[in-house]
């Protein structure tokens, strides 16, 4: 069996409208297309797609582009530090539908009553700031002793930000909220990808817990109370994922020592 | 450095064409591109040489990809073809390969933009995408076939049934 002999694939077909195709094969096509008829319309149309497409768009890359697409404005902007935390922006996965109640799982189901008022007011702070573009956080991450002594302040008690970097997890900054039970403490990570986690924080008088899972659409928590704090680690719904950093979030607030100055 | 900032300068204007291509609107295409931009900035100490091009087409791709996966649901375009005195006349064409993007999956189309539009090799749209040739061979195959249904005039509805 000779090159010629050998039918041409769709792909073939394709690569040969994309110039993909080595030289040798590219006679063979051609030739095909000569005898089969079927075959050249729709390698035809599909240089029509390609011509309609550029036709289209193609004049876009000529247009003057706006002033926001300015890079050394842009570049201005990041070193000022407004468009690091920017940045994320439309990374802004995550956003469900508007339906509300939360819902815990299986042999989780035992839910207390703070477990769900948390989880739930945790995760829709996460909804609403994960997608904040210019805002998503009051304090930036880089004023993290400050940021950790106001939070301490305003709940009245010691707290922690987690060192989440070994996980790929930058405090991009934190910020304080209303909670089922008082003030509540607000901190945002995120990942090079972009994805970003929430540590919410707040009173309450339930008993100590391990990790408990809920998860809502393509969000998830863990929520867990230590020393009379509740605390709700809030991610995309990734369960192995969400649960290595809400243990890593624990296990760093459970050690039994004064915070070290954040 | 300076010489990183001069590849993304110079990528800007394909990036808007390709942004608008993908996203169908003006505003959109722009804040992604945006997007794009200040990310890239702010990874540029995680850049170690290779084709900040095919870097900046994988950023936007996923920002947009993101960005679908955040509208809780996708506007239906509605077909009116056959009677629409609208699609008449001079810009017919464009209008109609527009309402043929809108058509398509979000990675099928991705695909097709990359290889026509960008004039990106499979291996740099693979790269892109996160995907195996096979599957950007079949994504394009895919965008095609659904494109050349489309212009020609059979109904989108008939096709969309899973």
């Amino acid at each position: 069996m000779t090159e010629q002999d050998r039918n041409v694939t769709e792909d073939e077909l394709h690569a040969y409208v994309d110039g993909e195709l080595q030289a040798e094969r590219r006679s063979v096509v051609e030739l095909w297309l000569t005898a089969h008829p079927d075959d050249a319309a729709r390698v035809a149309a599909w240089r029509g797609q390609a011509e309609l497409i550029r036709a289209r768009y193609g004049a876009v890359a000529n247009e003057k582009a706006p002033r926001q697409l300015n890079l050394a404005r842009l570049a201005r902007r990041r070193r000022r530090g407004v468009a690091a935390v920017a940045a994320a922006a439309a990374i802004a996965a995550f956003i469900g539908g508007t339906a509300a109640g939360w819902f815990a799982r299986g042999a989780e189901a035992v839910t207390s009553s703070d477990q769900r008022r948390f989880t739930a007011d945790a995760l829709e702070a996460y909804r609403l700031y994960v997608v904040e573009v210019r805002h998503p956080v009051e304090v930036p991450g880089d004023q993290r002793p400050h940021l950790v002594e106001w939070l301490s302040k305003r709940l009245g008690s010691p707290l922690r930000a987690p060192e989440l970097d070994k996980m790929g997890l930058k405090l991009v900054g934190g910020r304080l909220l209303p909670g089922p039970t008082g003030a509540s403490a607000f901190f945002m990570y995120e990942a090079p990808s972009g994805e970003r986690f929430t540590l919410y924080c707040g009173h309450t008088s339930d008993q100590e817990t391990a990790l408990l899972y809920t998860s809502k659409e393509h969000n998830a928590a863990y929520y867990w109370v230590d020393h009379n704090l509740a605390y709700v680690l809030s991610g995309p719904a990734e369960r192995d994922k969400l649960r290595a950093i809400a243990q890593a979030a624990y296990d760093q607030i459970d050690v039994r020592t004064p915070p070290q100055g954040g | 450095m300076s010489e990183f900032r001069d590849q993304i300068e110079a990528a800007i204007p394909a990036l808007r064409r390709y942004a608008r291509a993908l996203t169908r609107d003006t505003e959109t295409a722009d804040d992604i591109v945006q997007d794009t931009l200040v990310r890239a900035l702010r990874s540029e100490h995680l850049f170690h040489g290779g084709d900040v091009r095919a870097w900046l087409y994988t950023i936007l791709t996923n920002l947009n990809r993101n960005r679908l996966r955040t509208l809780s649901r996708r506007p239906v375009v509605t077909q009116i073809k056959d009677n629409d005195a609208a699609t008449g006349g001079p810009e017919s064409g464009s209008r109609d390969i527009t309402r043929a993007l809108d058509e398509l999956a979000e990675e099928p189309r991705a695909a097709l933009l990359l290889v026509v539009l960008e004039g990106l090799t499979y291996r740099e749209v693979a790269e892109v995408q996160g995907v195996p040739i096979g599957t950007v061979m079949s994504r394009l195959a895919r965008a095609r076939t659904q494109i050349k249904s489309y212009l020609d005039g059979e109904r989108p509805a008939l096709r969309r049934v899973k």
